[in-house]
């Protein structure tokens, strides 16, 4: 069998077609395991893994959390809240303790875009980052591309429609190296001051009208707005927000085909998205959820496996 | 790599043949047994005997599935690259059923005991036997041993038992692999 390219997970622009095949590949047998009547394996007996979360958490952190114990890992949970970051201790410090404590893996989310990439080249682990401030969560765009593949059979000449904050948006540019590499079309959507400038540096289109993107679309990538990373006001109003760019009943209703909803979590209801959405058919938000243990579990697995290589070769 | 065939097709028939007659023996029309096929190669074993049972032997709601020991198995740190997964497909309750598991080839026992611990995970099965067409004697690194023996054959640790059971363009069969410089065939 192949092996993964990388040895940490540090964000899907490191990764090769080849790899997110892989991991969609060991995904898919996770997720039969997910379906028994026991869903635990013994594969990683042995193995330490510590989540490092600097910011907050639900899903991530119980997905991940989850995978783990899936595998039989050894878990180890720091948050920053009651830790000795408030006592001034800088991250690297913090990690190098933990790392002391003979722990094999680290799940990093930290608000600092790069947090996960400086931990990677100063520590001797192995770094996954759950999100890193505004940069990458490759888990959350590895789910989402594996989410609509798994609806549409494939990704190849599919249309995906990224909508809604983009600029503070971690996951939009996982979603979009992980859409490109799988070979879809991908579109992004939202008021222009939530556009980043240097989306013009990827094979993305800005689509500024919501209903002519939804029109063109296959599927519909639902970003939050992020209020808590706004320091200034970048449109007049969430109530025009949701006007403008909220989905809504009669938009989807409007359109003369099916399409899929996808919102990563956490859902401003009434905002990027209106609640009587969140029960059609076609919203696939809890098989994200769902299929985000199954390609946790098979990161791990093909990190830990090729850790252990590694560690063999020294 | 020197080879030599230890069965062809007319034997291998005979053989399933006689190992389907076991099974019935044991377990008469299977109402409360199911046949387990480990994957990759044991599924290949196991379409043989399913379709004996079913077209000549007229075994009716025979239930039957594959079972994938990838992630139970205890070489995760000691193989070059990452174990391959495949598909388990167990679509029935196991509890307080006979499983027989079926593979083509028992050698160190490491398979088996990574199938006894998966098959755990459907429930708790009543009893659980082992069928298989060659059985390498005296290579076992645990105690466990077939119920149901196609073939024992004796072999030196090097030597690889090579059983084709999937390929239609060539008649199935079973041969025995050795290096050149071992001792010969005798």
């Amino acid at each position: 069998m192949k092996q993964i390219s990388v040895n940490n997970l540090l964000g899907v622009k490191y990764l090769t077609k080849d790899d997110i095949n892989l991991i969609f590949e060991t995904a898919d047998s996770f997720k039969e395991i997910l379906n028994r009547k026991i869903k635990k394996v013994p594969t990683l007996r042995g193995i330490t893994i510590a989540n490092l979360f600097f910011e907050n958490s639900t899903r991530t952190k119980l997905s991940f959390e989850l995978a783990e114990k899936r595998l039989s890992a050894d878990i180890l949970n720091f948050s920053k809240t009651g830790s000795s970051i408030s006592k001034g201790e800088s991250l690297i410090d913090t990690v190098n303790n933990i790392l002391a404590m003979k722990v094999d893996m680290i799940i990093i989310r930290h608000p600092s875009p790069g947090a996960a990439k400086f931990l990677s080249k100063n520590t001797e682990s192995c770094i996954i980052n759950a999100g890193d401030g505004t940069h990458e969560h490759p888990t959350q765009g590895l789910l989402d591309a594996y989410s609509i593949n798994s609806r549409l059979g494939s990704l190849v000449n599919k249309r995906v429609l990224i909508l809604g904050d983009i600029l503070h948006s971690r996951v939009a540019l996982s979603n979009i190296f992980s859409l490109n590499l799988l070979g879809a079309k991908v579109k992004v959507c939202g008021p222009k001051s939530l556009i980043p400038k240097f989306i013009n540096n990827f094979d993305v289109v800005y689509e500024p009208n919501l209903d002519e993107g939804l029109a063109w679309c296959d599927a519909v990538n639902i970003l939050r707005v992020q209020n808590e990373r706004m320091n200034q006001a970048y449109f007049p109003s969430l109530r025009e927000y949701h006007n403008l760019f909220g989905i809504k009943l009669s938009s989807i209703n409007r359109l003369r085909k099916e399409i899929l909803i996808l919102h990563p979590g956490p859902i401003n209801r009434g905002v990027e998205i209106a609640s009587e959405v969140l029960d059609n058919k076609n919203t696939i938000i809890l098989d994200q959820v769902e299929n985000g243990v199954a390609i946790r579990m098979a990161v791990l697995y093909l990190l830990a496996s090729k850790r252990e290589k590694i560690i063999e070769s020294d | 790599m020197k080879q030599k065939k230890l069965l062809d097709e007319p034997t291998l028939n005979v053989l399933i043949n006689r190992l389907s007659c076991e099974l019935i023996e044991n377990h008469l029309d299977f109402q409360n047994s199911i046949l387990v096929g480990l994957q990759p190669r044991g599924v290949f074993l196991l379409n043989k005997i399913v379709k004996k049972l079913i077209q000549e032997y007229d075994i009716k709601n025979l239930k039957y599935g594959k079972l994938d020991t990838t992630f139970f198995r205890d070489d995760f740190r000691s193989k070059k690259s990452p174990l391959k997964p495949t598909f388990s497909n167990i679509n029935f309750d196991i509890e307080n059923k006979r499983i027989i598991l079926v593979d083509d080839v028992l050698y160190t026992g490491r398979s088996i005991r990574a199938a006894l611990i998966a098959i755990e995970s459907y429930g708790r099965p009543i009893k659980i036997e082992l069928l298989t067409l060659i059985n390498r004697r005296f290579r076992r690194h645990l105690p466990i041993q077939p119920d149901y023996i196609g073939l024992n054959v004796d072999t030196l640790q090097n030597d690889r038992v090579y059983v084709n059971l999937n390929d239609p363009n060539n008649e199935s069969s079973v041969y025995i692999l050795k290096d050149d410089n071992e001792t010969n065939f005798s």
